[in-house]
């Protein structure tokens, strides 16, 4: 059986050798055709002109990132000044994507760790215990979420019932229920990175430090933050992204103040703005700025490979 | 010894473990068991009933939720058949082709999904439909979910490939079998519970979605996540809690189904 293998290992025949491209060619139709053109028609579309009533006009045109960066006054004849309004809505975004990445890491970590150091059948269990909320549709998750949090909802009911607090605590269309939104929605996604990486994680190195007096605090924050640090960044990169352009959480637990991203682009779409260049061109700022992450993320993985 | 014993654990991880499940489960449950209030408000508790199960059913709105219901249901079969054959022969690419041209960009390819945002990819294709004049309907939705579901039956089905030695397929073409006859003949039984859970995966994440669908589907059509939305944009309502309890059920019988058939494959090897 070993025998077999190394032969066919040796003479490099796979099964299929030069069907590689034919067996791509359904996924190259379906994913080239409706993501990767209709992203590179998305771009052609932020450099157009809008017209009055929500279409376009089909010449080339720098009015929609003009729109972002400059405030050039109600008439457009003012001297340029940066617009604040959007970087804001950007800076909130990221801002509340990386509060929300915070609190995943403070629960996910030790939440990985332990699973990671039971045995067999329980690891799994546990595992799958983590994974199922994932799989429930978001949507129905931020609804519970929102019905949670009310002000008459069931935590301020059993808040005031138990006596803790007299008034309810407002918590929603506030910048911590949207974050708490992003937190609820990904915190599997921290989980799961962190799991990989301590699964692989030598404990020979945690026994060889305790055997030279190390406390654990010394082990944890010397020996074992630095060896799972690539799935440590994996889980933050796979909350931060999707928190990014999160529609559902902002749209949902917030209101007015903690508008973000997402609900900038829609408003461009669906909403009153009707402003299908300048919402394209959202959408390419958010796209580059999540390139920028997962390059990023690229570099320091193969990084880490090299080591 | 007993230091030994003690270098995985630390204090405190075991309750922030609890601590974790309790966050993620409680808004669930609670949902859960509001579905059950027999009470015109969503806020009082006027003991058990079924009556919201009944409105859903039978209800006012009942026509909006069913119709909404079929759509999602017959664009999820229709988006996980698709991704799953796509997915299928492209694992079998990367998997059991030897190297090619174009190899290391396919794979970044099929992972493309993963990576543009949800409301990116929801932008470019409205914008795209739109430019070559493509009517949004149900078949803008069905390409839509077919592309973002290829990732996901991806996963369990390469996975599993990656467990079943090549020696089989070996053996079949030294007994003069032709390629399809190996490929039809063993990969495809031995790759049946990966396929099944990739399939499951890809339909729970058809169902799923919200924001692509709410983006590229047309005027009058809707799905059961966008109905939901459009009914929630009115202030939660206790048949909203009903709905919610059974395609939350939905999810996860479809979730554990794809774990033990996952698992069933692995126990016969």
């Amino acid at each position: 059986m070993a025998g077999a293998l190394t032969t066919s290992k040796a003479s490099n025949n796979s099964t299929y050798a030069g069907l590689g491209n034919l067996l791509m060619l359904p996924s190259w139709l379906v994913i080239g055709f409706f993501l990767v053109l209709p992203v590179g028609m998305m771009l052609i579309y932020s450099f157009l002109t809008k017209e009055f009533r929500g279409g376009i006009i089909w010449e080339f045109s720098l009015a929609a990132y003009d729109q972002f960066f400059f405030d050039r006054g109600l008439f457009g004849d003012d001297p340029a000044r940066i617009e604040w309004t959007y970087i804001k809505i950007f800076w909130r975004s990221i801002w509340q994507a990386g509060v929300a990445t915070f609190f995943c890491l403070l629960i996910g970590f030790p939440t990985a760790w332990f699973i990671a150091t039971r045995t067999g059948n329980s690891r799994s269990i546990w595992l799958f215990l983590i994974t199922i909320p994932y799989w429930v549709n978001l949507l129905i998750r931020t609804i519970s979420m929102k019905f949670l949090i009310r002000d008459t909802g069931p935590l301020n009911e059993f808040l005031i019932s138990t006596g803790i607090i007299s008034d309810p605590i407002h918590i929603i269309n506030t910048n911590f229920a949207v974050q708490l939104g992003l937190f609820y929605s990904y915190l599997p996604f921290m989980v799961l990175p962190i799991y990989a990486s301590v699964e692989r994680y030598n404990f020979a190195l945690s026994e060889a430090a305790a055997d030279l007096y190390a406390s654990r605090i010394t082990t944890l924050r010397q020996i074992i933050l630095p060896t799972v640090k690539p799935g440590i960044i994996a889980g933050c990169i796979l909350v931060f992204v999707p928190s990014l352009g999160a529609f559902l959480a902002p749209d949902l637990l917030g209101g007015a103040k903690t508008f973000m991203i997402g609900s900038l682009i829609e408003e461009q779409f669906k909403g009153n703005a009707g402003n299908w260049p300048f919402g394209a061109a959202v959408s390419m700022i958010l796209l580059s700025m999540v390139l920028i992450v997962l390059t990023y993320y690229a570099r320091q993985q193969s990084k880490s490979g090299e080591r | 010894m007993a230091k030994k014993l003690d270098i995985r654990r630390f204090p405190g991880f075991l309750p922030i473990t609890y601590l974790c499940l309790f966050l993620l489960y409680a808004p669930l449950i609670i949902v859960m068991i509001y579905s059950f209030n027999d009470s015109n408000s969503i806020t009082n508790w006027g003991g058990l009933s079924l009556r919201w199960y009944e409105d859903v059913f039978w209800g006012v709105e009942s026509e909006k939720f069913k119709t909404a219901a079929m759509n999602s249901l017959l664009i999820a079969v229709a988006a996980a058949i698709t991704s799953t054959s796509i997915a299928t022969m492209a694992a079998t690419a990367m998997l059991r082709a030897g190297r090619f041209r174009g190899k290391s960009i396919g794979f970044a390819l099929i992972n493309l999904p993963l990576m543009v945002p949800e409301i990116v990819t929801a932008v470019a294709l409205l914008i795209f439909f739109s430019m070559i004049g493509f009517t949004t309907g149900y078949l803008t939705i069905l390409l839509a979910h077919i592309v973002f579901c290829i990732p996901f039956a991806y996963l369990p089905i390469a996975a599993r490939m990656q467990s079943i030695e090549e020696v089989y397929e070996q053996a079949a073409l030294d007994l003069y079998a032709s390629r399809l006859d190996a490929f039809r003949l063993i990969l495809l039984p031995l790759m049946t519970p990966g396929i099944i859970s990739g399939f499951l995966l890809a339909f729970i994440i058809s169902l799923d979605d919200f924001i692509i669908t709410n983006f590229v589907k047309g005027a009058g059509i809707e799905t059961l996540p966008t109905a939901i939305f459009g009914a929630v944009k009115q202030g939660i309502k206790p048949n909203i809690m009903a709905i919610s309890t059974l395609l939350l059920l939905v999810s996860v019988v479809f979730v554990t189904l794809s774990y033990l058939v996952g698992r069933m494959g692995q126990n016969k090897k």
